[in-house]
């Protein structure tokens, strides 16, 4: 029998607050509305700790670490606002946006995209490290969708859903570094892909406007993404 | 010795140019060249995205006038997708556009092109800008700021926002027109229209004073391109091409707007980047052509509203057959801003305007199509290619103020020939160049408007490239 105790303790900005050990520092931060950043993390799918953005502060260890995936810790200590972490999270935010060629004015999710919102809210006004406009295909062979590599910030949503929820497995990571790329049924154009069951989950979840409906011009998609927390509360009652 | 004078930048204009003018062994103007030095590549960078994003991503090629691009990418969208959209969804794109002729052509008028007008081509620089005729003629410039803000703010309601409005959209617009919207633009270009036909009375009253310019500002025979409706009247939206010469002979008429190929070639030059269209079967450069409010009243039948037809008959008092001085597109611009107001609100009393059905939705089902609408400046013409998945693969645009590229040119040197002296440079000389200019309201960046803040460098140099005298205005 653990001799661990079930409800632990901890601070997170100044605030006492209890939590199991299985919870996350952004599980418990996110119950008590204290408003960590995320790109990569959406309730329903399985954590990545990709995008760095939920990065914290503990007193103690050296290294920042994501929230998502840092599972809580009897007596932590959580910073979650430091002005270290503010220009981390801007910096990042900076780089995703240099990265591929953003353009939120003519982009079929300005005014409903998640890197664009977090933007705002980080206030980065300016980009500056030079960017780095790669040429990048956009594959518009699928009856209802497109995937569009200019908006894509790799934060494997869509490779998690299809896999998690769908159970399809369509979509995969390909490449490395700044390679890196998603693709379908191991580099398949996506309107052939035979594993995909045209469910939309994937363009649902994308945070930008990377995956989005057909037939919407800039600034109309707007994603519904309510579905997922439900669908993964049944599958956990019912397996 | 051979000569050169350079005027850069060119002020009181939509973008950046310079002007070149070369002058003979005597001092006397030899040539003129208009050169707009800019680059912007929309064309290029166009290609591989999709259709449906093009009226956005093409209307910020302009700042001034985004709403005819919108339009004339919309139209070809709705081409691409081979849709006949609803017919209110037509009927509000229209409003739009002519709420976007009423500022625009308020702009060039009031805030560009009256400081010379009002204050004097000779005028102090520092004066001769809007600030100054808001000291010495406050009425006129209130009325200017608030018929531009006027059209501005139809835009917005309509749009929800005065520059860059995601409004139009392929196949339609993306929302209807509410009972308490209607109402409020209604005011708004009731008062306009008292704005407007205020200003013509006062213009018309002026035009004598203005005779030298009217006889020497780009007045040379050349043809009129432009479109009509089918009745043959003043037309922005659809409707057919028309060719008019400079005898007033209809020389191309009810051309299908898919055929402008047919009548429209374009030619480059190594001086500008700014293409040289020209009317193909007369060949290049002889082919030269004029576009814009001027074109448009030289080429209909009549403008199908009461108050701008009582103007046309008398705007077409001032010569027989089409009117060929470019200083009368400012006469046209006002009875053009009349005629927008006064379709407004014929268009927003129409008993279906408040119709929810403002949209068709359609995928790609042709390869290409093409979009051709009435900017302010003229006949925009944007021409799309898509490959099976509805990615474009090549855009043609020839915007208004393309057209009107050989025209310009000419123009500059038939006015630098009249009043440059090359022996001795003074300031209201080359201002009378750029003023020629302007006349086009030629919209080059399509980005901003620098009201006469740029500085003006202008050198005359030898043949070695040493400096004879200078001018400079900041």
């Amino acid at each position: 029998m653990s001799t661990q105790p079930h409800i632990i303790t901890l601070t997170i900005d100044g605030r006492e607050l209890s939590a199991t050990v299985d919870d996350s520092i952004l599980t418990i931060a996110r119950q008590h509305k204290i408003d960590i950043p995320t790109l990569c993390f959406l309730e329903g799918l399985s954590t990545w700790g990709a995008c760095r953005l939920c990065l914290v502060e503990i007193e103690g260890t050296p290294k920042l670490l994501s929230a998502c995936t840092t599972k809580c810790v009897e007596n932590m200590v959580v910073k979650t606002d430091t002005e270290r972490l503010k220009q981390h999270r801007k910096m990042i935010i900076e780089l995703l946006f240099a990265e591929r060629n953003h353009i939120c004015s003519v982009c079929v999710s300005n005014g409903a995209c998640e890197l664009q919102s977090l933007a705002q809210e980080c206030g980065v006004d300016h980009v500056s490290v030079p960017y780095r406009y790669p040429s990048l295909q956009l594959d518009s062979s699928h009856d209802l969708f497109r995937l569009d590599n200019n908006r894509c910030i790799l934060c494997t949503r869509c490779v998690r859903v299809c896999d998690e929820i769908e159970g399809a497995h369509t979509w995969d990571v390909a490449g490395r570094g700044i390679d890196a790329h998603v693709l379908t049924d191991l580099n398949t154009l996506w309107g052939d892909s035979e594993s995909c069951t045209s469910c939309g989950k994937c363009v649902q979840v994308c945070p930008t406007g990377a995956l989005v409906q057909k037939g919407t011009a800039v600034a109309e998609m707007h994603k519904q993404r309510e579905f997922l927390p439900y669908l993964t509360k049944m599958r956990r009652n019912h397996p | 010795m051979p000569r050169t004078i350079t005027i850069d930048p060119v002020t009181r204009i939509e973008g950046h140019a310079r002007i070149t003018i070369k002058l003979d062994d005597a001092g006397k103007v030899d040539d003129a060249l208009f050169h707009v030095t800019q680059f912007r590549g929309f064309e290029k960078f166009c290609e591989g995205r999709p259709f449906p994003e093009m009226p956005s991503l093409t209307a910020r090629t302009c700042g001034i006038c985004p709403v005819s691009h919108l339009m004339a990418a919309s139209k070809a969208c709705d081409s691409l997708m081979a849709v006949e959209i609803p017919p209110v969804g037509a009927k509000l794109r229209k409003v739009m556009n002519y709420a976007q002729m009423t500022q625009s052509h308020a702009l060039s008028f009031f805030h560009l092109s009256s400081p010379d007008m009002l204050l004097g081509w000779d005028a102090e620089p520092a004066k001769r800008n809007v600030l100054g005729v808001m000291v010495e003629f406050p009425e006129l410039a209130r009325d200017g700021i608030r018929l531009r803000q006027i059209g501005q703010t139809i835009i917005a309601i309509l749009g929800k926002k005065k520059i860059h409005p995601a409004w139009m959209v392929p196949g339609g617009v993306n929302s209807s027109l509410t009972a308490d919207k209607r109402d409020d633009i209604l005011r708004m270009a009731e008062e306009g229209l008292d704005i407007a036909q205020r200003t013509l009375t006062w213009f018309e009253t002026q035009l004598p004073a203005f005779s030298e310019e009217a006889d020497h500002f780009g007045n040379f025979p050349s043809l009129f391109l432009g479109l009509v409706s089918a009745e043959g009247k003043l037309e922005h939206y659809d409707g057919f091409l028309r060719v008019k010469d400079h005898t007033g002979k209809i020389i191309e008429d009810m051309v299908p707007t898919d055929n402008y190929q047919d009548i429209v070639g374009e030619a480059v030059e190594s001086f500008s980047y700014m293409k040289f269209p020209y009317y193909k079967p007369m060949g290049y450069p002889k082919g030269m052509y004029r576009v814009g409010p001027l074109a448009r009243l030289n080429l209909c039948d009549s403008c199908g509203t009461p108050l701008a037809d009582e103007a046309l008959l008398r705007f077409r008092q001032i010569q027989q057959g089409p009117v060929l001085s470019s200083f009368h597109y400012h006469y046209a611009r006002l009875i053009e801003i009349v005629h927008a107001l006064e379709r407004i609100n014929e268009l927003l009393r129409e008993s279906d305007i408040l119709s929810e059905h403002v949209r068709a939705r359609a995928r790609g089902n042709r390869r290409r199509g093409i979009g051709i609408a009435e900017a302010p400046r003229g006949t925009l013409i944007h021409d799309y290619h898509i490959d099976e998945h509805c990615l474009m693969t090549k855009a043609n645009l020839i915007i208004a103020t393309g057209h009107n590229n050989l025209a310009m040119n000419q123009g500059v040197k038939q006015v630098a020939q009249h009043w440059v002296d090359g022996n001795k440079l003074q300031e209201h000389m080359l201002n009378r160049v750029e003023a020629v200019i302007r006349c086009y309201d030629p919209c080059l960046s399509c980005a901003t408007h620098a009201l006469g803040k740029m500085p003006l460098h202008i050198q005359l140099l030898d043949t070695q490239g040493k400096v004879m005298d200078e001018l400079t205005r900041s």
